[in-house]
């Protein structure tokens, strides 16, 4: 295991570092002591390795992961893991708004609550909440799955493409053409290897489905002022 | 952009330190906002009000502004000039009379803010200097509430800067940008309340004590400026006894708190927060939109 510290290391050549990281080699743990909260942590892996940040994290914590494991003991700011291509991004708290936006692939796990615009613009990445995700999330979602294992804020799914949401307990509302849709026996196996893959203790049977009523695909004249 | 920071203290031992720990969370806070800065200290209550002034000339104006008040007022008036600042101290009813002494007398002193117990230092330039040019660190008090400003609105003045004080004791500081604030300003205008600058957070600020005056709780204040206030913010807004937090229901301007037994702090960003003592125990959570939040002594 290498520990980078913060408190005597620079956020550049931390990153640095963590990205010169090819794989293939035995250097693939690393702990990153004292984050005070920093921006931009960890961004821009693309190697097999195993980073665990010691402590609350800033904007964009993770973001364009590829491969990489990234584990925060802590809760971190806005725009974790965005636009994630594959890899995986744990968070052992909260995580702030647009938590996963426009994530390609790769699994996002918030052990605690998501804030607003949660897996906003998402297109392909996993995305599994433990607890409650705010408002807007999932706005105008493409691909890949979100799944919520507490309550969503309002307007989930608003204008949402191909995504699938599984929420457990209650929405508050649904946003501009997102339904709820019928639990086939492909969703409760999709979820359910979710949940495991998440490490999360819940049947998926008690979740609900929600996708895209696709009437907002076309241009219709009839949606005009 | 623009950074807030805001600290309600519970432990008294602490209150000695306000000023240093308020300092620190806003230097932290500079990348948010370089142009100016500016705090609001609630100190120890005494028995005649306290009225914050500025101006660009201190030194001719200040020297003999308090003898000037006096033959005005009628009434013993200290001044403990502070920098571009100064604090009188007159008897509470002598108010409005000194403010429409300062007003009418040649030279231009500006009043930012008048109660019993608030101070409110602001200035152009970056959190550190402003800091240092006041001394804020050496500064003790109840609770606080700081500000970095990266201007939208208006321009890079001493009366952009934040935050804005439009009722005794009252304090507010804003991450955002409001839309409606031409009108609102006219209409609060018309009811003859005083807004000074160009500014959107001023008529926010006005707004609140305007509903105050009018017999809303700060609570209740707060609340309305959901539905009557248009555009982006995260307020914090001091009072005599606390400060209060509120986001618009979009919420796209961040915010974090962190609570233990000794304090409730505000920040922009966690990084402002992490050199509070036992912050790493502190519950740490994001405040919800649309959503009013008031912790008072």
């Amino acid at each position: 295991m290498s520990q980078i510290d913060l408190a005597t290391t620079s956020l550049r050549e931390l990153n640095e570092t963590l990205q010169a990281q090819k794989g293939g080699d035995n250097q693939t743990a690393w702990e990153i002591l004292n984050p005070r909260g920093s921006h931009a942590l960890a961004v821009g892996l693309d190697a097999p390795i195993e980073v665990t940040v010691k402590g609350h994290t800033g904007y964009y914590c993770a973001g364009m992961n590829q491969q990489a494991t990234v584990h925060v003991e802590g809760s971190v700011g806005p725009g974790v893991a965005e636009n994630m291509m594959s890899g995986a991004v744990i968070v052992e708290g909260d995580a702030s708004q647009y938590a996963g936006a426009t994530g390609h692939g790769g699994l996002l796990v918030i052990k605690g609550n998501a804030s607003s615009r949660c897996g906003i613009s998402m297109k392909g990445i996993d995305i599994v909440v433990q607890g409650n995700i705010g408002h807007m999330s999932a706005f105008m979602a493409q691909a890949g799955n979100l799944v919520v294992c507490g309550d969503a804020g309002d307007a989930l799914g608003d204008s949402l493409y191909e995504a699938r949401l599984f929420v457990r307990g209650s929405v508050k509302s649904l946003g501009a053409d997102c339904i709820e849709k019928e639990m086939r026996a492909e969703h409760l196996e999709l979820l359910a290897d979710l949940l495991d893959r998440a490490g999360v203790d819940a049947k998926p049977e008690e979740f609900r489905r929600y996708g895209s009523a696709r009437k907002l695909y076309n241009f219709d004249i009839d949606n005009a002022y | 952009m623009c950074g807030i920071v805001g600290l309600f203290l519970k432990d008294k031992a602490l209150e000695p330190q306000l000023g240093a720990m308020l300092t620190e969370m806003l230097i932290t806070m500079t990348d948010r906002g370089p142009d100016s800065a500016g705090i609001a200290i609630y100190g120890a209550a005494g028995n005649r009000a306290k009225l914050t002034v500025q101006s660009d000339n201190p030194d001719q104006d200040f020297a003999t502004l308090a003898k000037e008040l006096e033959e005005a007022l009628g009434a013993p008036v200290t001044l403990r000039a502070n920098d571009t600042h100064a604090v009188l101290e007159l008897p509470a009813d002598q108010v409005e009379a000194a403010r429409t002494a300062i007003a009418d007398r040649p030279g231009r002193i500006r009043v930012m803010s008048d109660g019993d117990v608030i101070e409110i230092y602001k200035e152009v330039g970056l959190p550190r200097n402003v800091a240092s040019r006041f001394n804020l660190p050496s500064m003790s008090g109840t609770h606080g509430i700081g500000h970095t400003r990266m201007a939208t609105e208006s321009a890079v003045t001493t009366e952009g800067a934040h935050p804005f004080s439009t009722g005794p004791d009252q304090c507010l500081v804003h991450n955002g940008s409001l839309s409606n604030h031409n009108s609102l300003r006219r209409k609060l205008r018309r009811e003859g309340v005083r807004i000074e600058s160009e500014n959107d957070t001023e008529v926010g600020a006005a707004y609140l004590t305007w509903k105050m005056q009018n017999g809303a709780t700060l609570g209740e204040a707060l609340e309305a400026s959901l539905t009557d206030l248009d555009g982006f913010f995260t307020f914090v807004v001091g009072t005599k006894e606390g400060f209060g937090v509120v986001r618009d229901p979009i919420a796209c301007k961040p915010a974090v708190m962190a609570e233990t037994d000794q304090y409730v702090a505000f920040g922009s960003e966690y990084r402002a927060l992490v050199n509070l003592p036992g912050i790493d125990a502190a519950r740490v959570w994001e405040p919800e939109p649309a959503t009013v939040y008031f912790w008072s002594h």
